[in-house]
């Protein structure tokens, strides 16, 4: 497992506690610390609009930092230990069963839950101690929450009003933001009058009206029903595209969601972050058991690495059967580990069998529209493969030869689950 | 549906209109005809007559609606606030604390109305504080009568708010008052008018408390009624307490209006 590090601005600029800690992105905002907010003094977030944002030098310093954070109720650590980075302008997904932590980190970054231990940055500045109102982060939830008694555009406008923008930015940027995510024509309805999908794009425009340092979004798409969600899932893409220096946090349990969103995606699991890396590279090289099940449909046999090969593949024995794959992780010779194959990599094998490197019993076949999903157990092991619809489907109880491509395998270790 | 027969369900309204009819419908039918009767000798009335009402309009009674009215909206205005207040103060106090002060609060609505007025007219007729025979102790009385409606029906709405408006709200910058005024009371509107209604719908029936405490100049609707009724007058007594019936439900018709325009979301 990677571990991350902070990067080297956080490290050179400790904002110590007491001291008014240093926020170059809110030369004139109520983000800057200490600041009691009463008269509205401008934007401190690093959200800028266009190119000119990604080569902002103030949009660069709104990064999100835990710094060891664990958050425990008496006994019961519900986040234990969790160091992460979020760099400005990147989406982070957080992804993991029911009660991993996952929302428990957001709501700490938010200020709603405090930290036992550690702290966390926002930009350069330390927020562990500072009261969610003056932290200038816009949060989605999953239930939109959007104001009842209040039409769409006074939803959109009530943490300007709340921070004392003058009007002359409201009648900016209520339009502006709603603009942004589709909903112009909807100002003037009441969140009753809107669908799903509508309230929470308005949801969205709500928190990106105070331009924040950073947006958090807690599962914000699961209310929604599945196409729904893949609208809404290809607006927040292009919303990201159209503002590139927004740094996101988003915490889900979806894995579609947090591979077409994220560049970084941390696994949690029992208050842990057990894996972080690359949307691409977790996916293809998960560092654990936990992650490769959770992240996408796995199939993992297990197998005993052999010797490296020259072209940086490995020789493994699955029972009797060699194989071959990547050991991404670098797997001493003669360990016990997993080989990872996605259900999508294993090809029935259409040569002679005797050829094949596995051969396995049909066990089931379901056909689900765009493709077509076999249950096989080789050696003893259950193992999915997924296919394009097929015109002449195996029967089950049929044996079937499979093979794979090395590089779409991946050694993974076996007791590194922790 | 519970009932499925065509004719079951016939029986099943007719067995619960007479119930409803004997129950509410006779005792105010009986008041309502006893107020505008001239005689009351065989099983109905006789010389049918507004007289009654008439006295009560020209004679003190007018005096004790306003007097029952403005103490009904000062007892629950106050109660409202402090029952709001306390209510906000008390819903992130949870176990055994949370329920030590919720049944303080609810300790007068569980004793007998003329023990409160009781109790009130001991601890206030002596020095250093001397409330007996002012009109602030009548208000008192109701106060500490109704006080318990407000907290339980606000501390429910408070209850069933989900978090997630008041945080949004904060994450946007909205400071405690602000989140207060915007998002939480105008969220738990609907709840506030219900604690007001009750609470004035109580005040202005109250008799218990109010007879052990009231001053002369200062009689409520409920006293009056009794006073007449006390002394044998009881078509007058009827002719006053269908005014004072007609004036509650007004006040409530009107403040369910109120109530539904802010449910409606």
């Amino acid at each position: 497992m990677k571990v991350p590090t902070l990067p080297s601005a956080a490290n050179h600029h400790p904002a110590l506690p007491g001291n008014p800690p240093p926020c170059p992105s809110s030369q004139a905002g109520e983000g800057s610390g200490g600041r009691r907010g009463r008269v509205w003094e401008g934007d401190a977030g690093g959200l800028r609009r266009g190119k000119a944002a990604a080569s902002d030098p103030a949009g660069a310093s709104s990064g999100i930092a835990f710094e060891d954070v664990t958050v425990a109720y008496g006994a019961l650590v519900v986040l234990d230990s969790l160091s992460l980075v979020v760099k400005p302008g990147e989406i982070v997904a957080l992804i993991g069963p029911s009660g991993s932590g996952k929302t428990t980190a957001l709501r700490a970054v938010a200020g709603f839950v405090r930290p036992t231990r550690g702290r966390i940055l926002i930009g350069e500045r330390d927020v562990t101690n500072v009261p969610p109102h003056d932290r200038n982060i816009g949060m989605v939830v999953q239930n939109y929450a959007l104001f009842p008694h209040m039409r769409a555009e006074e939803n959109v406008a009530f943490g300007l009003r709340a921070r004392r923008a003058p009007d002359a930015v409201l009648r900016e940027r209520v339009p502006e933001c709603l603009r942004m995510v589709g909903m112009a024509a909807y100002a003037k309805r009441y969140p009753r009058e809107l669908s799903g999908g509508q309230q929470q794009r308005v949801a969205i425009a709500r928190a990106l009206a105070i331009r924040p340092q950073v947006l958090l979004l807690d599962e914000p798409l699961s209310a929604l029903d599945a196409q729904i969600r893949r609208s809404m899932l290809e607006e927040l893409a292009r919303l990201h595209r159209d503002l590139p220096s927004l740094t996101v946090l988003y915490v889900t349990h979806d894995q579609t969601e947090a591979l077409t969103l994220a560049n970084h995606i941390g696994i949690m699991r029992d208050g842990k972050l057990v894996a972080f890396g690359s949307a691409q590279s977790l996916y293809r090289h998960p560092p654990n058991r936990f992650a490769a099940e959770f992240l996408g449909r796995a199939n993992l046999l297990p197998v005993k690495a052999l010797v490296s090969d020259v072209g940086g593949l490995t020789h493994v024995r699955f029972g009797d059967a060699p194989l071959l794959a990547r050991n991404h992780h670098g797997l001493p010779a003669g360990s016990e580990c997993l080989l990872c194959i996605r259900p999508h990599d294993l090809r029935i094998h259409a040569g002679d069998p005797a050829t094949a490197p596995l051969r396995g019993t049909v066990r089931a076949v379901q056909w689900q529209g765009e493709m077509h999903s076999i249950a096989l157990e080789v050696g003893g092991h259950p193992l999915r493969l997924t296919c394009a619809p097929l015109k002449a489907p195996p029967e089950p109880g049929e044996m079937l030869a499979l093979h794979f491509d090395p590089e779409d395998a991946t050694l993974v270790p076996e007791d590194g689950d922790g | 549906m519970l009932v499925w027969s065509r004719s079951g369900r016939r029986l099943a309204w007719f067995l619960a209109a007479l119930l409803f009819a004997v129950i509410y419908g006779l005792p105010i039918a009986m008041i309502a005809l006893a107020s505008i009767s001239g005689q009351w000798n065989g099983v109905l009335p006789s010389h049918l007559t507004l007289m009654h009402f008439a006295n009560s309009v020209q004679g003190e009674s007018g005096d004790q609606l306003r007097v029952s009215i403005m103490t009904g909206a000062i007892a629950s205005a106050v109660a409202l606030v402090s029952g709001t207040c306390a209510a906000l103060a008390l819903r992130r106090i949870a176990g055994a604390p949370k329920r030590l002060l919720d049944a303080i609060f609810f300790i007068p609505s569980a004793v007998p109305s003329v023990s409160v007025g009781l109790g009130l007219l001991v601890a206030f007729s002596q020095p250093p504080v001397l409330l007996n025979g002012t009109t602030l102790i009548v208000v008192i009385a109701h106060f500490v009568l109704i006080s318990a409606f407000t907290y339980g029906s606000v501390s429910a709405g408070l209850g069933r708010l989900a978090p997630d408006y008041e945080q949004v709200a904060e994450s946007l910058g909205a400071r405690a008052f602000y989140r207060l005024r915007r998002v939480t009371l105008p969220l738990v509107a609907p709840y506030l008018i219900a604690a007001f209604s009750l609470s004035f719908a109580f005040s202005m029936g109250e008799l218990g408390a109010t007879v052990m405490v009231y001053p002369p100049g200062w009689v409520t609707l409920p006293v009056g009624i009794f006073s007449l009724s006390d002394r044998g007058a009881i078509f007058d007594a009827a002719a006053l307490t269908i005014i004072l019936a007609v004036t509650t439900l007004i006040v409530l018709i009107g403040l369910s209006r109120v109530s539904t325009k802010a449910a409606v979301r």
